[in-house]
Order: structure tokens, then C-alpha cells, then sequence
């Protein structure tokens, strides 16, 4: 008997007994659905992330200053000397400062960030309306500022900002310009945000230096190389003290990612394994049944001349078409439910080829090792004995 | 075809068969010393009374169960002491089985059932449809190919198990109590076919406790407490001979 003949078999019997059946299976097909829909979700959830870290530019570096004891900053000019290296396309010295922004009667608390011109650059923003900081703007002092989009909205309820006057801390600035909406990144809002002049600001908030460098790396490749001169530079500045400084690639921030990503993968496919394992369990029993039920099948099958073998194949394949089956319900059930759940919840979904390979394989497996006693039980019965059973 | 088959070494060679089994520690002799010689074209009844060992006799016959002492010839092979998976291709090759409970697959329908010995002897699936509907059309059935075994009645269940006996052409027919399970009127009808079937040249071994089919038989052998205790009947070559 060959393999196509003992499938037909295994369909015919499958077909015979559809609710037996359904039952049988849907260990195998909530474990295959949940796996699917799980990890397609979850797998979408890690690209946003990815997506977003990558939006901000994986070529960034952030050097943060802590500082050894009273000399906590840097002066930019310092900062701008430090980054001016090979490989640096931009870099841009900040000195971010929490401050009260006042138009009209609405005030608010808002992050000012006194920087350069190439901050533009280096953090990607674009222009709404008006111009960015210049140079012109440092040399002279200039009182200007640039809203961020959710601030304006706030502070302006819809009027154009530019050419208006704010408060800030009490000083008025003018507004010289409007960013474009950035959206949200790991480190907060990117629209709630004021921009001055480096200069001013070190007025305004009567502090020297900056404690943050912005560096915007040329090519990926010099990334190790940049973040070494950087090391350098700062370890002579700080006379050797390696603890007041720190240099932030956001190439580790996707690297954690990943590995938190993966770690859950891996969690997710134990406990598919562990569904999967009950699932089989569960096949492996009606099986067991199944032979006890057709014991006198089994003898007359071995009477009229099937061997020992035709029998383990026959029902070897009826476990393995029914794991298979349960399956492949799995997986269309469970990309159906990471569709669902993703329109839902506005979530994304990754749809995995080589995951729904995976399990639906894993699950054919199964019905491989949990067959295997059963049909072997079935094909070792003796034909006599298995003929008088009633 | 009768004169050639007389030449020939008989169809079943029994000798000296003895089969013992242990039953709750005590050794019980089932078959003792038991000898028979079955031709080709012979109808012979195995006949006694329940116990006496005659279906341990047709386990053996139909190479269900291997004898304890002696040997078995069957056309002309020795099948006493094969392995498992030989008797398997033996039933399959050379005994057609007629059961008393018909003993056919449920959810098959008769065309399937007849076809199942074919597929086990790897007949090709055109070749073995075209060789299971001459096998019902033997019977009587080639208008009920497709009917489920419950959509038939006792007798045409009987036939169609004897449609599946027949399928792949094996040198004996070996029925147990082929009437046991029907009405006097069906059973008449399912003797008259074997018969009919012993006429047209097969070999049929049937084991009854019932005198009266025994003595449609052309033969046979009375089995008492695992020994035979009378034979009778003309043999096959003396009956045919003018």
C-alpha cells in the first residue's frame, strides 16, 4: 500500500468523523493561531519601534556631559571644536533648559533648547514657517525663538505665530519661526519644544556650556571611528575622568530593541511549543481511542492481508493529516486574527513567512511523535484477538 | 481440468498438527494430530460442536495462527513456521475469507470493500476497480457497487464479503459459518452460491457446526475435542470421474 492510498484513507476517516475530528485538532490549531497571531503582532510592534529609532537617524551620536566637580558643561565653542573631526557631517551643541513661555495671557512650561544652526540639520526638523536660528543670531545675541508645532498650537490656538513676541522667563523673544510637526520619539515629544539662540540662552538662564552634542555622523561606517575621537577628545578635556561623559549611538538603542524583540520570540515560541505539546497530547489520545474503537477495522484489514506496515502507515498518516490540517486552520485563522486585532487596535502586523513554515511544520512533526504509539499499538495487534473483539 | 488437477500435489497439506495453548496456567490441546489433505476444486466442511477446536483449526487454515508441532503445505509451501508479515502476503495471495459476521468495513462501500485485499497486494487503482466489479457481478451485486454495508441486507452483505474473497482470485475460499448470521432463506441462497462457485472450479473449505450445511459439501471432516473424529463424503477426483 503506498502513502497516497493510506492518505485517502486518512481523509475519508478524518471526513467520517468531523466534530471527533474538529476536537482533535483544535489543540493544534489554537496553538498554531496564537503563535501566528502573536508574533505577526508582535513582530509589527518591534518594526514600528525599529522604524521610528530609524526615522531619527541611526548615523546619531549623543554626547552627554555630566561633568567632574563644578565644571558640568562644556562651552560650545569647546563642543564644536570636540566634533570637528573626520566623518562628522553636522554637530550641534545644546543646552536644553526648562522654561516658562508666555503669550498673552496663556503660559506654559515648555523644554528651550539654546542651540546653533546645524541643530536643523542634526535632529532633522523642518521648517513650518519663518527661518531657522543663524548664525548672526549667536554672534549678536539676537532674542529670537522657534516654537515647536504642539507648543504653538498651545501657546497660539491656531494663529501664526511668526512675527509675534512670547515671554520667556519674563524676557521677550521674537518669534522668528515655525517647526513642522516631528511626531514622537523615544525621548518624548519632539513638538513641545522652543529654540533660542545658544547664546541668549546662556544669558537667559545665566549658564555657561552646553551639555549636550548632537553629532550627525556621514556614513555608518565611521560611526566606531567617530565615537572614538569623540572618547578622545572628551577624555583629555575631563583629564582622563571616563564617568562625566557619555556617548549615546542610537545604533545601541535598536540593538536593545532587537534583542528584546528576540528574547520575546523566544518566549512566544515556548509556550507555542508548550500549546503545541498539549495539542499533541491531545491527538495521541483520540488516536489511542480511535484504535481501541476500531480494533476489529484493524482485523480484518490484517485477515484479508495488510502487513504490520500498511497498518503503522495508515495510521500514522491519519495523525499527521490531522495535525497538519489543525495546522493549517492555525495559521489562516491566525493571520486572520492578527488582521483583525491590528484594524483594531491600530496596531501593525508583520506577516512571517518562514514563522507560519515553522509551525505549521512544527505541528506536522507533532502529529509524527505523537502518532507513533498509537498506529504502533494499532499495528501490532494480532489479527485473530483483534477479530473477536465486539 | 480435473484429471490435471489430480496429478498435482494437493492444494492443502496438513500433517500431524498439533496446537497447545496456556489458558490461565493449564496447557490446553486445541488441535491434536491432526491430518488433512484438501484438493484442488474440493468442498469440504470442517464440522463439530462449539469447543472442539474447529476454529482454532481454520486460525491455522486461513494462516491466522501458527501450529504448535507439525506442518502445513499449503500450495505447496510451507507456511507452519513463517514470520508475521509472510502470512500477511499468504492470506492476502492465497485465501479469500468469508466471515460469519460478514466482517465488512462500515464506512466503506461495497466497491471499496471488495477492492481492500487489491490494495494491500498493490493492484493498481484502475486494475483493481475493474477486477472488484467483475468480483460483484459474480455475486449478483454489480447494481450495488456504491451502497455503505448498512444499506444492504444480510445477504447481500454475505455476498458482497464473498465478492471480496473472490476479488483477488485466491485458491481456497475459506468461509466460517457463512450462514450463521442469516435467515434460513438467505442462508440457502448464500450455500447455493458457494456452490455454484465450488462448480466453476474454486476450492472452498467452510467450517459449520450445522449437519445440515455440512452435507451440501462435497466432503467432510468432523472435528471432537481437537481430533478428527470422522471423515466422510467422496473425494473431489472420485466424484468427478464419469
Amino acid at each position: 500500500m503506498n502513502v497516497g492510498q493510506a492518505l485517502k484513507m486518512a481523509v475519508k476517516s478524518i471526513l467520517g468523523n468531523k466534530m471527533r475530528s474538529l476536537l482533535t485538532m483544535l489543540g493544534i490549531i489554537i496553538g498554531v493561531t496564537a503563535v501566528i497571531a502573536l508574533v505577526s503582532l508582535g513582530q509589527g510592534a518591534t518594526k514600528a519601534v525599529t522604524d521610528q529609532v530609524a526615522s531619527l537617524g541611526t548615523n546619531l551620536l549623543t554626547v552627554n556631559i555630566t561633568g567632574r566637580g563644578s565644571t558640568t558643561t562644556i562651552s560650545y565653542k569647546e563642543a564644536e571644536e570636540l566634533a570637528n573631526i573626520e566623518g562628522v557631517e553636522y554637530s550641534a551643541p545644546a543646552n536644553t533648559q526648562n522654561g516658562n513661555v508666555k503669550f498673552g495671557t496663556t503660559s506654559i512650561s515648555v523644554s528651550v533648547v539654546g542651540t546653533t544652526p546645524d541643530y536643523a540639520d542634526v535632529r532633522d526638523y523642518q521648517l513650518a514657517a519663518g527661518r531657522f536660528v543663524s548664525q548672526i543670531d549667536m554672534d549678536y545675541y539676537q532674542k529670537i525663538a522657534l516654537i515647536g508645532s504642539s507648543t504653538a498650537e498651545e501657546l497660539f490656538a491656531g494663529e501664526n505665530p511668526v512675527g509675534q513676541t512670547v515671554l520667556i522667563n519674563g524676557i521677550r523673544y521674537k518669534v522668528v519661526g515655525l517647526l513642522a510637526e516631528k511626531g514622537d520619539s523615544l525621548s518624548g515629544s519632539n513638538d513641545d519644544v522652543v529654540i533660542i539662540p545658544i547664546t541668549s540662552s546662556e544669558r537667559l538662564f545665566k549658564s555657561k556650556g552646553v551639555k549636550t552634542i548632537y553629532v550627525q555622523v556621514k556614513e555608518p561606517e565611521q560611526m566606531d571611528a567617530v565615537v572614538a575621537e569623540l572618547e578622545a577628545g572628551l577624555t583629555k578635556t575631563f583629564r582622563g575622568n571616563e564617568n562625566s561623559y557619555r556617548v549615546f549611538n542610537q545604533q545601541d538603542v535598536l540593538d536593545s530593541f532587537s534583542s528584546i524583540s528576540s528574547t520575546l520570540s523566544l518566549a512566544l515560541g515556548g509556550i507555542a511549543a508548550i500549546s503545541l505539546l498539549v495539542g499533541g497530547i491531545g491527538i495521541m489520545n483520540i488516536m489511542l481511542v480511535s484504535v481501541t474503537e476500531r480494533t476489529r477495522e484493524i482485523g480484518i484489514r490484517k485477515a484479508i492481508g495488510a502487513k504490520k506496515k500498511d497498518i503503522m502507515i495508515q495510521f500514522l498518516i491519519e495523525s499527521i493529516a490531522l495535525s497538519g490540517l489543525g495546522g493549517l486552520l492555525g495559521v489562516g485563522l491566525g493571520i486572520g486574527i492578527a488582521q483583525v486585532a491590528s484594524k483594531a487596535l491600530n496596531m501593525g502586523v508583520s506577516l512571517s513567512i518562514p514563522i507560519m513554515v515553522l509551525a505549521f511544520g512544527f505541528s506536522v512533526f507533532i502529529g509524527v511523535v505523537f502518532g507513533l504509539f498509537p498506529a504502533n499499538k494499532a499495528s501490532n495487534l494480532k489479527p485473530i484477538e483483534a477479530l473477536r473483539f465486539e | 481440468m480435473d484429471a490435471k488437477q489430480t496429478n498435482r500435489e494437493p492444494l492443502i497439506r496438513i500433517e500431524q498438527l498439533s496446537k497447545q495453548y496456556k489458558l490461565g496456567g493449564e496447557t490446553v490441546h486445541a488441535l491434536s494430530d491432526i491430518s488433512i489433505r484438501v484438493n484442488h476444486g474440493d468442498f469440504v466442511a470442517i464440522i463439530g460442536p462449539s469447543g472442539s477446536g474447529k476454529s482454532t483449526l481454520m486460525n491455522v487454515i486461513g494462516c491466522l495462527d501458527s501450529p504448535t508441532t507439525g506442518s502445513y503445505w499449503l500450495d505447496s509451501e510451507e507456511v507452519s513456521r513463517l514470520k508475521e508479515n509472510k502470512l500477511a502476503e499468504i492470506r492476502n495471495r492465497k485465501i479469500g475469507f468469508i466471515f460469519q459476521g460478514f466482517n465488512l468495513l462500515s464506512k466503506l462501500s461495497a466497491l471499496e470493500n471488495v477492492e481492500l485485499p487489491l490494495i494491500y497486494r498493490g493492484v493498481p487503482a484502475k486494475l483493481r476497480k475493474e477486477q472488484a466489479v467483475e468480483a460483484l457481478s459474480k455475486v449478483g451485486l454489480e447494481d450495488r457497487v456504491h451502497h455503505k454495508p448498512s444499506e444492504l441486507s444480510g445477504g447481500q452483505q454475505q455476498r458482497v464479503a464473498i465478492a471480496r474473497a473472490l476479488a483477488g482470485n485466491p485458491p481456497i475460499l475459506l468461509a466460517d459459518e457463512p450462514t450463521g448470521a442469516l435467515d434460513t432463506r438467505t442462508g440457502v441462497e448464500v450455500m447455493g452460491l458457494m456452490k455454484q462457485l465450488n462448480k466453476q472450479g474454486h476450492t472452498i473449505v467452510l467450517i459449520t457446526h450445522d449437519l445440515s450445511i455440512s452435507q451440501q459439501a462435497g466432503r467432510f471432516i468432523r472435528i471432537q475435542d481437537g481430533r478428527i473424529s470422522e471423515e466422510g463424503g467422496e473425494m473431489r477426483e472420485r466424484r468427478a470421474s464419469p
